[in-house]
């Protein structure tokens, strides 16, 4: 029994359409394949490059409390990597074509992790912010298509809800502190609240795969939408634990029952996506080092296995 | 070099359950496959026991719109409880 290619997009459209899952083995439009391999990609890449800003704190925490919590969430992290890949090689794509794209840079990975963390307050901020926002990305996303990417969203987003508390608790904690760790908390919120908005990518009039994506299914909600909502969400956040978010503009609209709020630098977003960031340079470098100091290690464990088996 | 080989992890998540797909990784070998799902997938308590087994060894249905692989079942209302008309008096059935 033979299937043309315009019954098989018929399918593949209504199964969209019933909000039906999308599982690998289906037939799927090319572009679909395509743009899923980009975002699944991008977002893996993001949680193993997003390990290293906090990674940095892990020997200097300021106790053993603070480090088991800190290598558990970093821990975390890589974890969200290879679950997202795995999803992602269900398209069609290898571990190591991965690893090669993100390696040359022809794959990207989240802005915010091309900032430095100069301060122990960041690990905190990091928490509540970054993953707060990442959060606000990824709930909708367990509901996205495409079936193994939406069950790595749902065991991704049952973790991060540790990881936006241990950081609130974190900074509450140097709150209650001395004038110092206060100003810290304050310091590193104002370094990082811009870069967070940025998050969720360029305003919806400069989005142009948005409509695309949504009609797939593939994305639940426009970037100001989510942006909006990560608004409104993180204000009262920030009036209960003492800060001011850095931004004059920031206000009450009971017209709109929303949070009006300033435009975030965009020259700045692009050219951080463009490799002009802080960090990008070191971010991969460190990666790259990883990679490749751990080149002895694989083809160890290839020998070894091989060597079993031949026993 | 090769690439480790895929493998596909399924976890019990308690006592009577039964084992339920979890996802992927890459090992070079059987027992190293089970120490990384422990790793990956069970950080918090989520299995209590976990299968592994090569990606390459599994058999798999083909897509149902490339197949009748299960045509066969769906006329068959017969096989189902309510396809038979009880009276509502009679308990227990
Ligand atoms: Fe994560
Ligand atoms: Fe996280």
């Amino acid at each position: 029994m033979t299937v043309t290619e315009p019954q098989l997009a018929e399918h593949f459209g209504a199964t969209i359409a019933r909000g039906d899952r999308i599982e690998p083995r289906d037939w799927m439009p090319e572009a679909y394949r395509r743009t899923l391999i980009r975002q699944i990609a991008q977002h893996a890449h993001s949680e193993i490059i997003g390990m290293q800003p906090e990674g940095d704190w892990i020997s200097r925490a300021p106790s053993l409390r603070r480090k088991a919590i800190l290598l558990a969430k970093v821990q975390d992290e890589a974890g969200h990597g290879l679950y997202l890949y795995s999803a992602c090689e269900t398209l069609g794509t290898s571990r190591r074509e991965l690893t090669d794209k993100l390696l040359s840079g022809k794959q990207k990975y989240s802005s915010i992790f091309n900032y430095p963390t100069p301060s122990y307050a960041d690990v905190g901020t990091i928490g509540w912010l970054v993953d707060g926002a990442a959060i606000c990305n990824q709930v909708p996303l367990c509901r996205t298509s495409f079936g193994p990417y939406g069950r790595a969203m749902i065991r991704i987003c049952k973790e991060e809800s540790f990881h936006q508390r241990q950081g609130y608790e974190l900074l509450m904690t140097m709150m209650r502190g001395t004038d110092e760790q206060r100003a810290m908390v304050q310091e590193s919120v104002d370094r990082f609240w811009w870069p967070a908005l940025m998050m969720f990518g360029p305003p919806d009039g400069a989005s142009p795969n948005t409509e695309q994506s949504m009609a797939w299914g593939i994305k639940r909600n426009t970037n100001d939408e989510l942006r909006q909502k990560f608004v409104d969400m993180t204000v009262p956040q920030a009036r209960a634990l003492g800060v001011t978010l850095p931004d004059p503009q920031l206000r009450w609209n009971s017209e709109r029952q929303a949070h009006d709020f300033g435009e975030p630098d965009w020259d700045e977003f692009w050219a951080v996506v463009n490799g002009a960031g802080p960090c990008n340079a070191e971010r991969l470098a460190h990666r790259r080092k990883a990679h490749d100091d751990g080149a002895w290690v694989r083809e160890a464990a290839v020998a070894f296995a091989r060597l079993e088996e031949a026993l | 070099m090769s690439e480790w080989p895929l493998y596909e992890v399924f976890v019990r998540g308690k006592r009577g359950l039964n084992h339920v797909h979890v996802g992927s990784l890459h090992a070079p070998d059987d027992k190293l496959a089970l120490m990384h799902a422990r790793d990956v997938y069970t950080r918090r308590n989520e299995g209590v026991s976990i299968w592994v087994v090569r990606a390459s060894d599994i058999t798999a249905s083909s897509p149902d719109e490339k197949d009748p692989m299960f045509a066969p079942s769906g006329d068959k209302v017969y096989r189902h409880p309510t396809f038979y008309d009880i009276p509502a008096h009679v308990p227990h059935l």
